[in-house]
């Protein structure tokens, strides 16, 4: 027994250092998950130009790069609440209010930079009902943004009688269908959008606090951090993005439409977390969640292209987000055997 | 003058008399010992001292002031720190992250933004896992990857750097292999030989023997004995612990 005992703490001794080097080493070059997800859409990326004509096209590549904008710019700001452990449920029902809502604005002949101001406020003031939800009446994140997806779905239908807002400025589908250095004027949003997210999550204070608080919600308030000042950050985040998206899918799409983003709170949610988010919170990245998007706006591309049934995708997108998050799994454990 | 009194502190819980006139000094430079069986009232007395309870009677001095905390942020901010049986570190965090948890130093990015200064970080994370000579990865790895023990020294590294006056150890051994044993109990001595006063909770008596200067017994929310570490045996220890001494002491 004792001898026993002394092979297994010699093994320890000899093999821990030679796993935390190796686990040290996927760090430096970003974490496995990430690469994973980003190496399966370059492979696919390959595939497709392969076997496919159409696919290496500019009008293609445009294409997925307009449909990725805005999944991005819905998923970044979901990253948010999860990041501190919470979800964000109601953002594709807030997409098409706020498209209607502007959209509604506009037809009334409000000047644009005021119709887009009006609905950003929309989204500070949805978060902020999240984040006093959560944080003061203590309702679970799950459960109060579970009834804003009803309840802001219902509103978007209020707001516009049930039908579609048509008839909006030419300047705003003039915008959506611009590109700038041959890139779409949606992607250049969503770069900035996630420049500026990127930058507050690497750089700041109030990034680092959520990664605090997400990874252990105790140690950073006894580390004297304002609680709920992140929790509304987060949610405000989190509503806001969901308002920029539903202007510019509305600019997209010419109408304000009560049906827009349906489902759309799913992919982000599953964005983030193919892009190496963990939905227990303290885990995430913007450049992540936006290979995460890429991803699953590529898969849905080359189903288009390949003419293979909408149902299979919807599988196909299941088993991967399965399948990723259970090799992530398997890589912490790994990690949290050396302690 | 002490660095910290406590005197005749009484509080209760409900019915329940869980301090009754607890007096207890702490000298600059000492680690003192509490020991006691479960619910004698040690965790009761160290979240008197660290700001978690609010006593019902009695009096605190620090430095001969007499202090009443509100919040263990205030007890923090007067210099005393507690390092956490849980330790209390943000896994996804690196370790200067952790360290600097609250507190982080702030430049101004293109003389605009306020951001953190994270090569400050690094460097003082550096200098400073250095000076309390334990094997820790600092820079980018996050605290998740480190042992019991190397997390115990970053919770130390965190209340050595911030200039603690007092730094209370909840069992900080509780959950370590006995190799990271003798590595909290040498920082636990670096601490006390820096001019801090350590208060240091714990179970087993041999470490408690080893690692401090005096040691306070409490038995049911009383401080039965207290003595130098020098002038007592593991025997004594434990008569006093399980209240034999204070049966013997009535009956006679």
């Amino acid at each position: 027994m004792a001898t026993h005992d002394a092979n297994l703490s010699l093994e320890r001794t000899v093999k821990a250092p030679a796993a935390a080097t190796f686990s040290r080493h996927l760090k430096k070059w970003g974490l496995p998950v990430e690469t994973l997800v980003l190496g399966l859409t370059l492979a696919l990326w390959l595939v497709m130009s392969l076997t496919t004509p159409t696919f290496l096209t500019t009008n293609n590549l445009v294409n997925i790069l307009r449909q990725v904008s805005i999944d991005s710019i819905i998923a970044f700001g979901v990253l948010f609440p999860i990041l501190i452990r919470g979800i964000d449920l109601s953002v594709g029902s807030v997409v098409a209010l706020s498209g209607v809502v502007c959209a509604t604005l506009l037809t009334a002949g409000v000047p644009i930079p005021v119709a887009i101001a009006l609905t950003l406020l929309l989204g500070v003031a949805i978060g902020s009902i999240n984040a006093f939800s959560v944080y003061r009446l203590g309702i679970p994140a799950f459960i109060i943004t579970l009834a804003g997806l009803q309840a802001f779905r219902g509103g978007a239908f209020l707001v516009s009688d049930g039908t579609s807002v048509f008839g909006l400025p030419k300047s705003l589908a003039t915008f959506a269908r611009a590109e700038w250095l041959g890139l779409p004027s949606l992607f250049w949003s969503m770069l900035a959008i996630g420049l500026v997210l990127h930058f507050i999550l690497s750089r700041t204070r109030t990034g680092r606090y959520m990664v605090a608080m997400g990874s252990n919600h105790e140690s950073a308030r006894r580390a004297g951090i304002n609680i709920k000042r992140i929790v509304f950050f987060a949610y405000i985040i989190s509503s806001t993005a969901a308002c920029i998206a539903g202007m510019l899918l509305m600019a997209r799409m010419s109408i304000g439409s009560p049906t827009a983003g349906v489902a759309y709170e799913l992919n982000a949610i599953a964005a983030a977390v193919v892009g190496g988010a963990s939905l227990f919170g303290g885990r995430g990245s913007i450049l992540g969640t936006f290979i995460g998007a890429l991803l699953f706006a590529t898969i849905a591309n080359s189903a288009n292209l390949l003419g293979i049934d909408s149902f299979w995708q919807m599988v196909a997108t299941g088993v991967l987000i399965a399948a990723v998050v259970y090799v992530d799994n398997l890589h912490k454990r790994r990690q949290s055997g050396l302690k | 003058m002490s660095l910290l009194e406590v005197r005749s502190l009484n509080k209760r819980f409900g019915a329940v008399e869980v301090l009754c006139g607890v007096d207890l000094t702490l000298e600059a430079g000492e680690v003192l010992a509490v020991v006691g069986d479960n619910g004698a009232g040690k965790s009761t007395l160290i979240k008197h001292i660290s700001g978690v309870h609010r006593r019902d009677s009695g009096e605190i001095t620090l430095d001969g002031q007499p202090v009443n905390f509100d919040s263990p942020k205030q007890a923090r901010r007067s210099g005393i720190e507690t390092v956490y049986q849980d330790l209390a570190l943000a896994d996804e965090l690196s370790v200067g992250a952790n360290i600097f948890l609250g507190r982080e130093p702030i430049r101004r990015w293109l003389g605009l933004l306020p951001v953190i200064d994270r090569r400050a970080i690094i460097q003082e994370t550096q200098r400073l896992i250095a000076s309390i000579e334990s094997h820790i990865p600092d820079g980018a790895s996050t605290v998740a990857g480190l042992s019991g023990g190397q997390r115990q020294a970053v919770a130390i590294a965190r209340a050595l750097y911030w200039d603690a006056k007092v730094v209370i150890l909840d069992e900080p051994t509780a959950a370590l292999a006995v190799m990271e044993r003798e590595n909290v109990i040498k920082l636990s001595r670096m601490l006390a030989s820096k001019g801090v006063g350590v208060i240091y909770i714990g179970h087993n008596l041999v470490e408690i023997l080893e690692v401090a200067d005096r040691i306070a017994v409490m038995y049911r929310g009383r401080i039965v004995h207290l003595t130098r570490s020098a002038d007592t045996t593991q025997e004594e220890l434990i008569k006093y612990m399980t209240g034999y001494s204070e049966r013997q002491g009535n009956a006679a």
